[in-house]
């Protein structure tokens, strides 16, 4: 079982949630963040001072799947996200030591 | 040949009107008793129909004077700070709307326009004895003097809630109210009796300088807009200013704050004609002008010193125009006050950009650069542009034009006796708020713990948060 987790901009959420969808996803969690990677901010006034936003909105996330879906769910996000420009994000990929289901205790991939 | 016609026909009617009048009313004539007790009549239900319509719109008047507290300045003022102080700057305002009430009613109302000597009126008025629902012709002869008095309470209101924006983000609850109660007894009721007080060292009327005020703009925004200097250097910076970025958590509370601000001026400067006549209409157009012309040049100030036009340089410019014209509103013409609203918006746009950034004390919110600043100007800018024609102060000479009041009609000696008038409100608001910060603060403490300031004024003062994110 694998943990992907993306930070895409947030314009591209809806893009990336129903590739997703198709891809055969159901359980998916949203979080909204804030961050940067290489991407400047960009600058806002305030009495006249101009200073920067380095924190910049992003949304991040997390879907944890059977490893045979890994390479159809990347494939399905970078597909979505990608506009070709700084600010476009990362995936990060991580092994999952175990997924519970809460409402019956169902365990491992079954609970996925 | 018509006309001989016309008064052929007529010739019955008018001889048989005083012989048919004689026999239904036979003393109806000018100096009978019913027709005296008629005309009695008819001149209390005129008198009493001008007073209805005064009384209305001195009413409404202070209705939009205490909507400028709250919610304009309360929002205002809150979307400007960190999230974590918006409920405790609210606060602070509100506060001033229930302890201002209950002083003004027990003695501010006296000390301000009871007779005392020139600087402070004395305690006939206390507990508002002899405050009835007659009027009172020394200071508007055609409504009740208990409207006069909860007109002239939101005013007492709104000029200490001004201040706390100097000290915004970093004052306890408690020694905040205390000081801006005392200051509102120490400092604003002597001011306004001064200007507006019967027997007042600045009044129009018989004042040792006749210094011509028309709703405040010395005060309010003088006394107000200094005192916040003061308590913001005597105060100190936030931790962290200047270089790490506070900018504001809502400029969508503040633009409607300020917009309500707006709008409630009307109430400010128009509802101090004290009638709801011409005067109040000069002063109502007179306030819009000066609000769109100081919001249009602080704008273009602001969009060719930084290439973008901003939303609080927008509002805060028409904030500065309406304190700038609150002094000259019953006083100048409509053109005038354009140029006066013009002048506000740079002025006041340089003192915040440039003088505060080069001095570098913390006056949170602009109090002073906005209010005090304003005020000043204003309070010359009055005796400049001041016209008899618009507001005839100093009566009429033997031809019957009204002598002039300011310097465009010849009386440059006004401007002189505004700089006296406004001298006097720097040094009452200077000593005054020294005097009781030091007091205050050695008593109880004014600025906040470190550690209750990181937390913010919400949790730390009131135990709350004024957003729930988990609601």
């Amino acid at each position: 079982m694998l943990k992907i987790e993306a930070v895409i901009q947030p314009a591209k959420l809806d893009t990336v949630k129903s590739a997703l969808i198709e891809a055969g996803i159901e359980g998916i969690t949203i979080i909204e963040a804030r961050g940067h990677g290489r991407q400047k901010g960009h600058s806002e006034f305030y009495r006249g001072r101009e200073y920067t936003i380095d924190l910049l909105p992003k949304i991040k996330l997390e879907i944890v799947v059977n490893d045979d879906m890994k390479d159809k769910v990347i494939a399905a996000i970078l597909a979505a996200a990608r506009t070709g420009h700084i600010g476009d994000g990362k995936i990060f990929i991580s092994p999952v030591q175990d997924v519970i289901r809460i409402r019956n205790d169902e365990r491992g991939e079954a609970a996925i | 040949m018509r006309c001989r016609s016309v008064h052929l026909l007529l010739l019955p009617a008018v001889l048989s009107f005083p012989v048919s009048a004689l026999a239904v009313a036979p003393n109806l004539g000018p100096s009978s008793p019913a027709t005296q007790a008629q005309i009695a009549a008819l001149e209390l239900a005129v008198k009493n129909a001008q007073s209805a319509g005064d009384n209305a719109w001195v009413l409404v008047s202070a209705a939009l004077v205490l909507l400028m507290t709250g919610p304009g300045l309360t929002l205002f003022y809150g979307g400007l700070v960190r999230r974590k102080n918006i409920l405790g700057t609210m606060m602070q305002s509100f506060a001033m709307m229930g302890i201002i009430t209950i002083l003004w009613a027990f003695i501010g109302y006296s000390l301000a326009f009871g007779h005392g000597n020139g600087f402070i009126g004395g305690f006939e008025h206390i507990f508002l004895r002899g405050v009835g629902l007659t009027p009172n012709p020394e200071y508007a002869a055609t409504i009740p003097e208990q409207t006069f008095m909860v007109y002239q309470l939101m005013f007492a209101i709104i000029t200490p809630a001004l201040i706390t924006g100097a000290f915004a983000e970093r004052v306890k609850f408690g020694p905040m109210a205390l000081f801006l109660s005392l200051w509102s007894l120490l400092v604003y009721c002597p001011m306004a009796h001064m200007i507006w007080g019967v027997g007042g060292l600045l009044n129009i009327n018989g004042g040792q300088w006749p210094c011509l005020d028309f709703a405040g703009g010395t005060v309010v925004h003088v006394t107000s807009g200094i005192s916040a200097l003061v308590a913001a250097l005597y105060l100190g910076k936030r931790a962290g200013y200047p270089h790490t970025d506070m900018p504001p958590h809502s400029m969508v509370l503040s633009f409607i704050g300020a917009c309500l601000l707006w709008v409630g001026w009307f109430g400010f400067n128009a509802g101090s004609a004290l009638s709801a006549g011409p005067l109040a209409t000069s002063a109502f157009i007179n306030t819009q002008f000066a609000a769109a012309a100081a919001a249009l040049s602080w704008t273009l100030f602001e969009w060719l010193q930084n290439g973008k036009p901003t939303a609080l340089g927008a509002i805060s410019g028409a904030v500065a125009g309406l304190a700038t014209i609150t002094q000259a509103s019953g006083f100048v013409q409509p053109m005038s006050a354009l140029a006066i609203g013009t002048i506000a918006g740079i002025v006041c746009c340089f003192m915040v950009f440039k003088v505060k950034r080069f001095f570098g004390y913390d006056d949170s919110l602009d109090a002073f650069g906005v209010h005090g600043v304003g005020g000043t100007i204003g309070a010359l800018l009055t005796g400049l542009f001041a016209s008899g024609a618009i507001n005839a102060v100093f009566g009429n000479d033997s031809a019957g034009t009204p002598r002039p009041t300011g310097a465009i009609g010849g009386n440059w000696h006004q401007v002189l006796n505004q700089a006296i008038a406004m001298g006097i409100g720097w040094v009452l608001a200077i000593v005054g708020s020294l005097v009781l910060l030091f007091v205050v603060d050695n008593l109880f403490g004014l600025r906040l713990s470190p550690a209750d300031e990181t937390s913010g004024l919400d949790l730390s003062q009131h135990g709350e948060e004024g957003y729930e994110l988990n609601g």
